[in-house]
């Protein structure tokens, strides 16, 4: 589904992601782990397209598109979902009229009619259920005054919404209490199945214990610089990151 | 009977006296007008030296084409009535052509108390005896009075003590010349004492091959615990250049709310706007949209006159300018000595998105009275580049995305329309422009 080919990018010049490769396929879960700086947030903003990010080098394939030329609007609509790690505040756009218009904005990319309202308001009742997502907050303004917990729940549920195929998870867990944890990783749980795949970017290893990835990578100095299962995730909550920079260090050496 | 203006505009007024007594049919009125013409030669036409007019070149404006002064009536049919319709809206209907009240297209309130009809009509009035020309800010504006000397017709509406209308008041401008012109309507709106109503005015220009430039000045009157819900959209086009001036008054316990929406279409546009507030414990809301585009020139120039105490005002006017559009916002509040407890506030913010729109914006606080609440805010600034990397990672294109955004910004706007019809028809327009 995703391939991603010695990827350089930098950021005001300088440079961040130094050569990664990674290959996510249909209904896998990835977890991508590393100390602070190591450019996680930096990969999840390239593969959305964010525009500050300049890629030197390197090829992103998704589904056999170039994921590289499309603009930020066209990976959305050909499937590709990042949620925030810091959800934006946008007074005076409504939730709800916000999520009818990027769902319609997709449907038109996908040659499909526009959704019927009460179309609308049935998939949105449902999705809301689904994920837990408090249905008062529907009608007001996107994210403006939401609690952390809520903003991020609101991400979730957006990604229950627009239905992607690669969802992206920036820093999901970071400020959640454990309750607020739970709720967001069940709501994720719920969403997972054989054709969709994600990308779960974090800190902590506690996430892990909740969306229990497929894979595990390690991302140091932009840079993959292991990957393993599930189990290398405890050995870097025990361990830390340290025994592994040495044996980078050790092997370049 | 029309008078060539391609000479120095005031001279031409001035000196030509058939101008003056051609417009004078109503003979109690030529005292008036002929003070007011009087005025008008001492002020002279605005130039980019006169203050109050630095950023709007109107005389560039007058000078693009011959314009005729126009006193004649004219018709529309139906048809042309039909598209200015505001979808749901249930109100009543007040068709105006260049001024002149059309009766068959209209659709009076009618009741006890109600006076409405063209003002040349109602010269003998009790409200218009008692304040026609009253409001003291129109002798220091010149355009208002060569409106006052010269102008042919506009709308009387007279509301008696206690009288409500049930629905809103829907006038309709329309402005068409075969000729290039230059109309002048005179409006004046009397709400008597505990009368409310709620009137809409928007326009329409049906292109008859010529330009059409309005001076046209109302003056309303909100007497003791009477309240005005006014809402003023303009909507012009190419051959239409717009003065507008909207003098208020008002008296103790009153309420009036002004709304002015600028939309996309005319070259040029000035409105002034000045509230004298002559009783205590009043509260006045003024709000104000502007969306600009190519090279559309919008000039708010807005007055707050705190004479008497305890009264509060709350001014917010917002601008999007596109393209090259240029906006000028001017936020005069006048506190006087005696008006202790006022509370004024005043906001300006602007979007600019063209990448040569701009905008000049003065706030003029003149405070005389110490136990005052008074502030005033100006901002200008483009989108935050994350607010559009969010709703483009939705899948939302930079378009619908940008029209979102301005939604956004106009919102607090739009929210305070208190007709749903017509704040929904707001907000249509609104995507509308931005999805252009």
């Amino acid at each position: 589904m995703l391939t991603i080919k010695n990827l350089h990018a930098e950021v005001e010049g300088k440079q961040i992601l130094k050569g990664i490769n990674l290959e996510i396929g249909k209904g896998e879960t990835h977890a991508i782990m590393g100390p602070n700086g190591s450019g996680k947030s930096s990969l999840a903003s390239v593969l959305a397209g964010r525009d500050n990010y300049t890629v030197t080098e390197g090829e992103v394939w998704f589904n056999g598109k170039n994921l590289l030329d499309l603009s930020p609007e066209d990976r959305a609509r050909e499937g590709v979902f990042l949620a925030f790690q810091y959800p934006v505040e946008i007074p005076g756009v409504s939730n709800l009229n916000f999520l009818k218009t990027a769902l319609n904005e997709i449907r038109t990319y996908k040659g499909l009619p526009a959704i019927e309202g009460r179309d609308f308001l049935k998939l949105t009742k449902e999705k809301q259920q689904l994920v837990d997502f408090n249905a008062n907050l529907m009608n007001r303004s996107l994210n403006e005054g939401f609690s952390g917990g809520e903003k991020k729940r609101n991400e979730i549920f957006q990604l229950a919404m627009l239905d992607p195929q690669l969802a992206i998870l920036d820093e999901t867990d970071s400020g959640l209490d454990i309750d607020a944890l739970r709720i967001v990783s069940n709501g994720v749980n719920k969403l997972r199945d054989a054709e969709k795949s994600f990308v779960v970017i974090t800190h902590y290893q506690r996430l892990l214990e909740y969306i229990v990835p497929d894979f595990v990578h390690v991302l140091y100095n932009g840079r993959i610089i292991k990957t393993g299962t599930k189990e290398l995730a405890l050995e870097l909550e025990e361990r830390g990151y340290d025994w592994l920079k040495e044996e980078l260090h050790l092997k370049e050496a | 009977m029309t008078s060539d203006i391609t000479l120095p505009f005031y001279q031409a007024l001035t000196t030509d006296v058939n101008a003056l007594s051609a417009c004078q049919a109503q003979d109690e009125l030529q005292g008036i007008r002929r003070e007011a013409l009087e005025r008008f030669a001492v002020l002279g036409l605005p130039t980019l030296k006169t203050e109050a007019w630095r950023y709007s070149n109107i005389q560039r404006y007058l000078k693009e084409f011959p314009y005729e002064l126009l006193y004649a009536t004219t018709t529309v049919p139906a048809a042309t009535i039909a598209q200015t319709a505001i979808p749901e809206l249930d109100s009543y209907r007040i068709v105006l052509v260049n001024g002149h009240l059309q009766a068959d297209l209209s659709e009076l309130p009618a009741g006890k108390g109600i006076t409405i009809g063209a003002l040349s009509a109602h010269t003998q009035a009790p409200g218009f005896t008692t304040w026609f020309n009253k409001q003291h800010h129109l002798a220091q504006e010149s355009l208002a009075t060569l409106n006052t000397a010269l102008f042919a017709d506009g709308l009387y509406i007279e509301l008696a003590a206690n009288t409500v209308i049930d629905k809103p008041v829907h006038i309709v401008h329309v402005y068409t010349t075969t000729q290039h012109a230059f109309i002048q309507p005179r409006h004046l709106w009397v709400l008597n004492r505990n009368a409310a109503a709620t009137i809409i005015e928007t326009s329409v220009h049906p292109d008859a091959g010529a330009v059409t430039f309005t001076n046209s000045v109302l003056e309303t009157v909100v007497e003791e615990n009477a309240e005005l819900w006014h809402y003023n959209i303009q909507q012009g086009d190419q051959h239409f250049r717009e003065v507008h001036t909207t003098a208020a008054q008002q008296q103790a316990n009153s309420r009036y709310h002004h709304f002015n929406f600028t939309l996309p279409g005319t070259p040029f546009t000035r409105n002034n706007l000045s509230v004298a507030l002559n009783g205590s414990n009043t509260e006045t809301n003024l709000n104000g949209l502007y969306i600009a585009n190519e090279s559309q020139h919008v000039d708010n120039h807005t007055f707050m006159d705190h004479i008497m105490p305890n009264c509060n005002s709350n001014e917010l006017y917002k601008g999007v300018l596109l393209d090259n559009a240029n906006g000028v916002f001017t936020g005069r509040i006048l506190v006087h000595r005696e008006a202790q407890k006022t509370n004024a506030f005043q906001q300006n913010n602007n979007l600019l998105l063209g990448t040569k729109a701009d905008i000049n914006s003065q706030p003029q606080l003149e405070i005389y009275a110490d136990d005052v609440k008074c502030s005033h805010g100006f901002t200008a600034g483009q989108f935050s580049e994350e607010s559009m990397f969010y709703l483009r990672s939705r899948g939302i294109g930079e378009d619908a995305a940008k029209a979102l955004m301005v939604n956004a910004f106009s919102h607090d706007i739009t929210d305070a329309v208190k007709v749903p019809a017509l704040q929904h028809y707001l907000q249509e327009q609104i995507a509308a422009i931005m999805n252009n």
